[in-house]
């Protein structure tokens, strides 16, 4: 009877068994068990873990992995008109060569003096972003676009002390899902949803008015809107906030920023969001990552909860350096004592995508891709629109998205999508149990990605599952 | 352009520890320690303090004063230094201490140290108050101001990192002294004196999961949002004396005696600076709260400088009515030791032994035990 | 060790490599994107007259123009600059569970039935991903003792957070959730442990620990109350000690009717041998960027799977994944759910390799995980405690898990260097800086190295090479630790500008400015 060797694994070097009983001698146990005294027997797992059995060669776990990932169509073979709040870009090459560097993804805490290369990423990566959106503060990224709005209107209740904020009916429903629940028990004690004009989808100014009370710390708008709608009226809309003594805080997909004025501009006092888009692959839901930025002001970036690196000259010579978790004490403000929310690790690899994304893209780079995109989607908006039975309800500018209603058609959004689906197309996504007032509709996304013969495929595919 | 460092010794600080006598104050003691054979401890101190400077010595310039009261400490060490004004060998006193505190304060220095015990701490405060910060290298065998290193070699150390501007701040420490003919007596009474600026190191570590660390001022000021937010209308507050405590008052913009005790009502003024006498008359028959802090480097609760709130007024008031507060790193600098009580009374310290929640911030309390 | 351990003559790269905005050249191109095409143009006119005039971005943003060999170069080198657990010993992080992320995983993520999914996608088409979830799930019951996961939450701190809403929601259930308002935690529990709760409006109380290192029971009996909500703790906590009176802490926390959330983040020594929910817990979470072998990424994507018992399941977020046969789903009908911690369902892509990992390791390749990481780190400390200087905290005569916190108080008491002295010096010899302790700083000068399974025995013996040589130095010429580092990537760094927000400078305009004296 042959002696059956333990296994050795190859992510595991001291499972060889010589080196583990070497190691135990000089560690003076005789088994690994002893080791675990401290546990008292009554708390300890005594069976073995009931798990499926391994797959202990690379090939064969690859085989088995893959053959379940088959079972998953992407967006490379099905043409994809899906977004809201997750979009589909082009990512180039050099991203993926550059998150693939094994020293950018495995990294995690460090120092100056041996990773100052990934604080300097992280140091460009705000830079260019505060750039893109108007701002002039940031720190590392955090989670998603809704968790980072979650703490856009947390800050606004702790900068200015009181506990109320607006935001417009047309945020996704999901996205309310992740801020009450951000706000629940908070500074912020009181959500108040502000309409919108039916006919636009815009901001209703008077509503706004009405609603501002002396205990407004923030108004929050999204431009473009969940709906796709190019919000006009920042300026009015900040007027009215800071006459109010509240701030305002904007929430915006950052790949818009190349053609549409960011809202550093028309008054923002907050910007919030989510720079997937920006060279960060879709991953199902999972390449998210949130940021929140602010102007110079020594009160608003006191509130910031992520980490924050700040460059700085270095005791001797010219060069520079970076301190890794600058003003790590914020100093004191009214509200500083209160909870400052939490961090930690977040999303900071996608942060160094997005670094490498908007250097290879630079000024011109996303001005072209937002005109492209502008294009496109409005050119697909025209075909659809001139499809009978279908309508585009909302004649306001738009961005990438815009709402189709299939009203007219008798069908619902699912079942025109099952449709479409045979036909290899993600239809847009269906709004009508998120905004039942808005009847079947979808919301419809196109990009850069999206060919003419794309969107010439799309127009024919819906007409062809109207009736 | 060098730094400038203050140098003060006291020569005899720490002398009567060894032979068992408490302290150097006073002519008479200091001769019958050097006829028991007593030894002076301060040079010894001072080195090992100094030594953790080496390394910025050539940045440094130190005002000293001459002899035995500094220059005798610096020599072997070769630091730059001047000495200012004189002093007798063999008879130095209080005033050559406080003379040579306020030219070290004229002459631009940016940090005073000090070989000595709470005696010298009391003198430098006479001299110049919080003026500059000081630090205090311990040598005296009572040390209950909190003004002091935790060893020489340590305060030495804080020392270097202030001077390098690293991660050091100030904050204000009580200075404390024992009334020497009480003690004698075997009768102990603490007073405080009044506070020093003294640096202390802020671990800034940002904790890289868990977000901003608070700074000291912050952390006092948020306990007294809590402590005021928390009270209950039409009960007495007796507000003992303390730096976190004196925030409470600072916020409800009341005068506050700075070291003694205060009596808040509805966040009005009652009484300011008041006795034991006072305050069980004012509490007769009202509900009432005590709010206190830990006094002094050995982490005393009650009974080293808040004698007022006596073991009367605490029964009158009742444990479960006792509000104290400290920041957390007041606490860890206790380093696992508990808070000390000692109202005179051996029943009312056992009563208030055991654990304690400790409010350390906005919404954050700490459980810490108190002994008796 | 009987052979002496060369030391690395290691230096850092240093490439001295401009900020990128300074390799700026007007009109470079990194890349270029799709035109519209003819017909699109003719049909919807220019770009700019499909914004409102008053929307139109005024000034293009002032980004830099870099070719794209250049900007591959300069993030290449920046890379260089970097030093990932794929390149160094980082024995020295500890808490963080730095381990090996296989390579084989990396390519399953980068494959398009992974990148390319859109989380709205008809979930026919996803059944690959939602049957890894579902099965991972399943994994992490098990070894939870759980009975429920949810991946949402993309972190630790997100899971505690996530933990923290469940406990409101329970006790507001109960009619209880005014009158229950303080959250319990110890002193060496994870700082998240306390600001989570504090996030979610609880007033926190913290225990400190007895004299033995562990979580002291007289100060919990002291601090329960029918104001408690939850207990919440790590354990083993940081400085390794398993508390084995952990299930009295939850019983009497359960006695008053308060519910018990244990953190997971120093998992990795007891996967197979100790189980949350046998230990009485109503939810526990892990890190599966640590424990189980996610890359960590700089600081995230991760991923916080939390995972409860049935009585809490209902409180979860939406959506949840779910089977039915043969086929997977995401069910949003959950009415007791407290909403959602974040966009779509979390880092699928962490899930995906958590799968992979588990199933290459199987039940008896996870016992070998543990059992491994806990005799690496119980040799490393036999090497350590011979060092000059060094101490251990606490649990004198204790056997200790996956990770230890020692104290180098000693060695500062003797010769003036300190912890972070050291940490500056380590890596002249090629190893990751060490995670000295998380706040606050209750054990003075620090250091928690955790050498986690992935590491050969080589690598604690250099490890442990270099925390003894480091002491040597100490000792005979404390000037060179205090100095250091020699061979890094850059000399000292002002740290003055780090406390103080008029001498921090977050973005280069800012640096420019006050580079130009306009500031």
């Amino acid at each position: 009877m042959r002696m059956k060797r333990p296994i050795v694994y190859p992510y595991i070097p001291n499972s060889v068994p010589e080196t583990r009983s070497e190691m135990l001698d000089t560690t003076g146990v005789k088994d690994v068990e002893e080791l675990y005294a401290e546990i008292p027997k009554k708390l300890r797992f005594k069976r073995s873990l009931k798990l499926p059995k391994p797959l202990l060669s690379e090939y064969e776990l690859k085989t088995h992995v893959h053959g379940i990932l088959s079972k998953n169509k992407s967006c490379e073979e099905v043409l994809n008109f899906l977004g809201a709040g997750c979009y589909q870009h082009h990512v180039p090459s050099v991203v993926d060569t550059i998150l693939s560097r094994g020293e950018f993804l495995t990294a995690y805490y460090g120092t100056n003096y041996s990773d100052m290369g990934r604080f300097q990423v992280m140091f460009e990566y705000v830079s260019m972003l505060t750039d893109l959106v108007g701002m002039e503060v940031a720190g590392f990224p955090m989670y998603d676009g809704s968790s980072s709005a979650g703490t856009a209107l947390r800050m606004c209740a702790r900068i200015t002390g009181r506990s109320e904020v607006l935001l417009p009916e047309t945020v996704s429903p999901l996205r309310m899902k992740v801020i009450e629940n951000y706000c629940r028990n908070s500074e912020v004690k009181r959500i108040t949803r502000v309409s919108c004009h039916p006919d636009t989808g815009l901001i209703d100014l008077n509503d706004v008015k009405g609603r501002l009370t002396p205990n407004t710390a923030g108004v929050y708008i999204e431009n473009p809107s969940y709906l796709g709608m190019i919000e006009t009226q920042g300026n009015e809309i900040a007027g009215l906030t800071h006459e109010n003594g509240s701030l305002f805080a904007v929430g915006v997909n950052p790949m818009s920023l190349g053609v549409l004025a960011p809202p550093g501009d028309y008054g923002a006092d907050i910007v919030s969001g989510d720079t997937q888009p920006l060279g960060v692959h879709m991953n199902y839901g999972g390449g998210t990552c949130g940021f929140v930025a602010v102007r110079d002001v020594e009160e608003h970036i006191a509130e910031l909860p992520p980490l924050m690196t700040s460059i700085a000259d270095l005791e001797e010579g010219d060069g520079f350096g970076f301190n890794v978790f600058a003003w790590a004490e914020r100093l004191s403000y009214a509200a500083r004592e209160n909870a400052k929310e939490y961090t930690g690790t977040a999303t900071a690899l996608w942060s160094t995508a997005n670094a490498v994304y908007m250097a290879l893209m630079g000024p011109q780079g996303m001005k072209e891709i937002g005109e492209t995109i502008l294009q496109k989607s409005h050119y697909a908006k025209k075909l659809i629109s001139e499809i009978p039975g279908l309508k585009t309800p909302f004649p306001s500018a738009h961005f990438n998205e815009f709402v189709v209603s299939f009203d007219e058609t008798g069908k619902t959004v699912s079942q025109i999508n099952a449709a479409l689906l045979k036909r290899r197309i993600f239809g847009g996504k269906d709004l009508s149990e998120e905004f039942p007032h808005l009847g079947q509709s979808a919301l419809y996304c196109v990009s850069e990605i999206h060919t003419v013969k794309d969107l010439k495929k799309l127009a024919k595919s819906l007409k062809e599952v109207i009736p | 352009m060098k730094k400038k460092v203050g140098l003060i010794v006291n020569p005899i600080a720490g002398m009567g520890g060894k032979v068992g006598l408490k302290g150097t104050d006073g002519a008479e003691i200091l001769k019958k320690a050097i006829l028991i054979g007593a030894e002076p401890e301060a040079p010894r101190r001072a080195l090992q303090a100094l030594e953790r400077l080496a390394g910025l010595r050539d940045e440094l310039h130190v005002f000293t004063c001459p002899g035995e009261m500094g220059e005798d400490a610096l020599t072997p060490v070769g630091f730059e230094h001047t000495a200012i004004g004189s002093i007798t060998p063999g008879a130095t006193t209080a005033e050559n201490t406080e003379c040579a505190a306020r030219e070290i304060v004229a002459s631009g220095a940016e940090l005073l140290l000090f070989v000595g015990g709470d005696g010298t701490a009391r003198d430098i405060h006479n001299a110049i108050g919080d003026q500059i910060p000081v630090l205090g290298i311990p040598a005296g065998v009572k040390m209950h101001s909190a003004v002091f290193g935790t060893t020489p070699g340590n305060a030495g150390q804080l020392a270097l990192l202030f001077l390098k501007g690293k991660t050091v701040g100030t904050r204000e420490a009580e200075v404390m002294d024992i009334d020497e003919d009480a003690f004698r007596d075997q009768r102990l009474s603490a007073r405080l004196y009044g506070y020093l600026q003294v640096p202390f190191e802020r671990k800034l570590v940002q904790s890289v999961k868990a977000g901003a660390v608070g700074h000291e001022d912050t952390a006092v000021r948020g306990i007294a949002l809590d402590v005021i937010s928390n009270m209950e209308p039409d009960s007495i507050y007796i507000i003992g004396p303390g730096t976190t405590t004196r925030e409470v008052m600072r916020i409800l913009a009341l005068p506050n005696s700075l070291l003694g005790v205060d009596v808040v009502l509805n966040k009005a003024l009652v009484a300011n600076d008041v006795n034991e006498g006072e305050l069980l008359r004012i509490i007769e028959g009202k509900p009432a709260r005590i709010v206190v802090t830990i006094i002094g480097g050995q982490g005393y609760l009650f009974g080293r400088g808040n004698q007022q709130i006596s073991d009367r007024v605490i029964e009158g008031v009742g444990k479960d009515n006792i509000i104290v507060i400290a920041t957390k790193s007041k606490l860890l600098a206790l380093h696992g030791e508990p808070m000390l009580v000692d109202t005179g009374n051996e029943r009312t310290n056992e009563i208030l032994s055991g654990y304690v929640s400790v409010t350390t911030g906005v919404k954050e309390k700490l459980v810490y035990r108190v002994s008796g | 060790m009987t052979e002496e351990i060369k030391l690395r003559n290691y230096h850092a790269q240093v490439w001295d490599e401009p900020l990128l905005m300074e390799l700026s050249v007007k009109g470079q191109r990194g890349i270029l994107v799709p035109e519209a095409e003819k017909e699109v143009k003719a049909a919807v006119g220019d770009a700019e007259d499909l914004i409102p005039a008053n929307m139109r971005r005024a000034q293009p943003p002032d980004l830099p123009e870099v070719a794209q060999p250049q900007v591959l170069r300069h993030y290449t080198r920046l890379s260089q600059m970097t030093m990932g657990n794929d390149v160094s010993n980082d024995i020295g992080v500890g808490t963080c569970t730095m381990k090996y992320s296989p390579k084989v995983n990396e390519q399953l993520c980068a494959t398009s039935q992974m990148a390319d999914l859109h989380p709205y996608q008809d979930e026919s088409t996803v059944q690959g991903i939602l049957e890894i979830m579902h099965k991972t799930r399943d994994f992490l019951r098990e070894i939870s003792g759980m009975d429920e996961i949810s991946f949402q939450p993309t972190s630790g701190g997100q899971a505690v957070y996530t933990a923290s809403s469940i406990v409101r929601a329970y006790h507001e259930a109960n009619g209880e959730g005014l009158k229950r308002d303080q959250v319990i935690t110890t002193m060496f529990s994870h700082p998240v442990d306390a600001s989570c709760p504090a996030t979610a409006g609880y007033e926190v109380v913290t225990i400190m620990p007895d004299k033995d290192g562990y979580p002291d029971m007289e100060a919990l009996k002291a601090a329960l109350s029918e104001r408690t909500a939850a207990l919440f703790i790590t354990n083993p906590e940081d400085i390794g000690l398993y508390n084995p009176r952990i299930d009295e802490f939850v019983e009497r926390v359960h006695a008053v009717g308060g519910l018990c959330f244990t953190d997971q983040a120093n998992a990795n020594g007891v996967l197979g041998k100790a189980r949350a929910g046998d230990a009485g817990f109503d939810m526990c979470h892990f890190n599966l960027h640590k424990t189980f072998s996610s890359p960590h990424g700089c600081m995230g994507p991760g991923c916080g799977a939390l995972a409860v018992k049935k009585h809490l399941a209902k409180f979860l977020p939406v959506p949840a994944v779910t089977r039915d046969g043969k086929n997977y789903g995401l069910d949003y009908d959950l009415p007791h759910s407290t909403g959602k911690v974040r966009d779509f369902y979390g880092t699928a892509q962490v899930v995906l390799r958590v799968y992979a990992w588990i199933m290459s390791l199987g039940a008896k390749g996870l016992n070998e995980v543990a059992e491994i990481a806990v005799l690496n780190n119980n040799y490393l400390e036999k090497l350590l405690l011979a060092i000059p200087g060094i101490s251990e905290s606490y649990g004198e005569g204790r056997v200790r898990l996956d990770q230890i916190r020692y104290s180098w108080e000693k060695l500062t008491a003797d010769t003036g260097v300190t912890t972070e002295d050291v940490e500056r010096r380590m890596t002249d010899f090629g190893v990751q800086a060490y995670w000295t302790s998380h706040h606050p700083y209750a054990i003075p000068q620090p250091l928690t190295p955790e050498p986690s399974e992935s590491n050969a025995k080589e690598d604690i013996d250099y490890w442990a090479a270099v925390m003894g040589q480091i002491s040597k130095e100490a000792y005979a010429e404390p000037e060179k630790v205090k100095s250091a580092p020699h061979r890094g990537i850059t000399t000292a760094v002002d740290e003055s500008a780090a406390l103080l927000h008029e001498k921090c400078m977050f973005t280069y305009k800012k640096y420019k400015r006050v580079k130009e004296g306009k500031e």
